[in-house]
């Protein structure tokens, strides 16, 4: 076992999980020992700006918001392939200028299918 | 207990002595970290404690914590008017112990120049034990450093075990403060009863200069 090349490495992360493990353990039994839990409801509510929380968490949201930030995603990244089409524009040959508009076509097509579906209108 | 006159004379020898108590309350003392929570006035003078000039971080105190699970100390720092009361008393109770209470101001104590209004509780101290007062419209940092100094000493006079022994040792002791309601005219109830007792009126019939109705 000693032989192993791997058992100094074993020993080392068995000391420092000691070295971790240990002041934790020994704050824990001072705890225990010295100072008795006084838990209540007050104390133990969820809630801590001193206010009681009203209501259930688990409520519904409006997804308008979503679908908002997802075409503003779509355009943010558009943007990012432009400026470097609009900065080498001069140099660039048909077939590029081509994929270029496929591309913004495909997402102008994504906006106007969002526009008819009402997305764009805040409610 | 280690005498103080042994312990000079075994310092002097290079024998440092010490109790467990001592090196306990040393470390609490050396460690008290104030909610973060203004409530008036009094919370700007508060702010200029922490702040380079008066420098409260000397005492290991300058870690203001927005959580009450984390604090050891509140700091009233202001008018507790009767519809925060519930807030702060809610907040007291959230802490864990041990856990102190530094009433800043005289509104804090008493109400201050609003005690004869309809909305201002009469003192913190109606609901949550306070360990230390400060006088003062506001008072100065000077008085809140001197407020800690005094809270300091009141750690470190505290025995872990025996009769005197602190709140947060005693497992019988009040662990919850009722947190007041909003009633039909004032707080219910008006203030916690084994906190503050209610003063006795005692009515002499004659009314003398400067009393109210």
């Amino acid at each position: 076992m000693a032989s192993n090349p791997y058992f100094s490495l074993t020993v080392l992360f068995v000391a420092a999980m000691g070295f971790g493990l240990a002041p934790l353990a020994l704050a824990w039994m001072w705890g225990k020992a010295f100072s008795p839990p006084k838990p209540n409801a007050v104390k133990n509510a969820i809630y801590e700006c001193g206010l009681v929380s009203k209501g259930d968490a688990w409520m519904q949201f409006r997804s308008a918001y979503y679908l908002y930030a997802i075409i503003f995603l779509i355009f943010d990244v558009e943007a990012v392939f432009l400026l470097p089409f609009a900065v080498a524009f001069t140099g660039l040959g048909v077939a590029a200028c081509l994929a270029m508009l496929v591309f913004v076509l495909m997402l102008i097509e994504g906006l106007a299918w969002a526009w008819a579906k009402g997305v764009l209108t805040w409610i | 207990m280690v005498e103080e006159g042994l312990k000079i004379e075994l310092g002097k020898q290079g024998v440092f002595v010490t109790t467990i108590e001592e090196l306990y309350n040393w470390g609490r003392r050396s460690s008290i970290w104030p909610m973060q929570f203004g409530l008036a006035c009094c919370a700007i003078e508060m702010i200029a404690t922490t702040m380079a000039r008066y420098d409260m971080a000397r005492f290991g105190a300058e870690v203001f914590r927005p959580s009450p699970r984390q604090a050891d100390l509140m700091i009233i720092s202001g008018t507790v008017t009767k519809k925060m009361a519930p807030q702060v008393v809610r907040l007291y109770n959230q802490m864990a112990e041990p856990k102190y209470v530094i009433a800043m101001g005289a509104c804090a104590i008493s109400g201050g120049p609003f005690k004869q209004g309809y909305n201002v509780l009469k003192g913190i101290d109606r609901y949550i034990p306070v360990d230390v007062h400060i006088p003062g419209c506001p008072p100065r940092p000077e008085a809140l450093l001197q407020a800690f100094m005094t809270l300091q000493k009141k750690i470190d006079a505290q025995p872990l075990t025996g009769e005197g022994r602190p709140r947060f040792l005693d497992a019988k002791a009040q662990g919850e403060f009722p947190v007041p309601e909003f009633g039909e005219h004032d707080l219910e109830p008006s203030s916690n009863m084994g906190v503050w007792p209610v003063p006795v009126v005692i009515s002499t019939g004659t009314k003398g200069p400067g009393t109210r109705d």
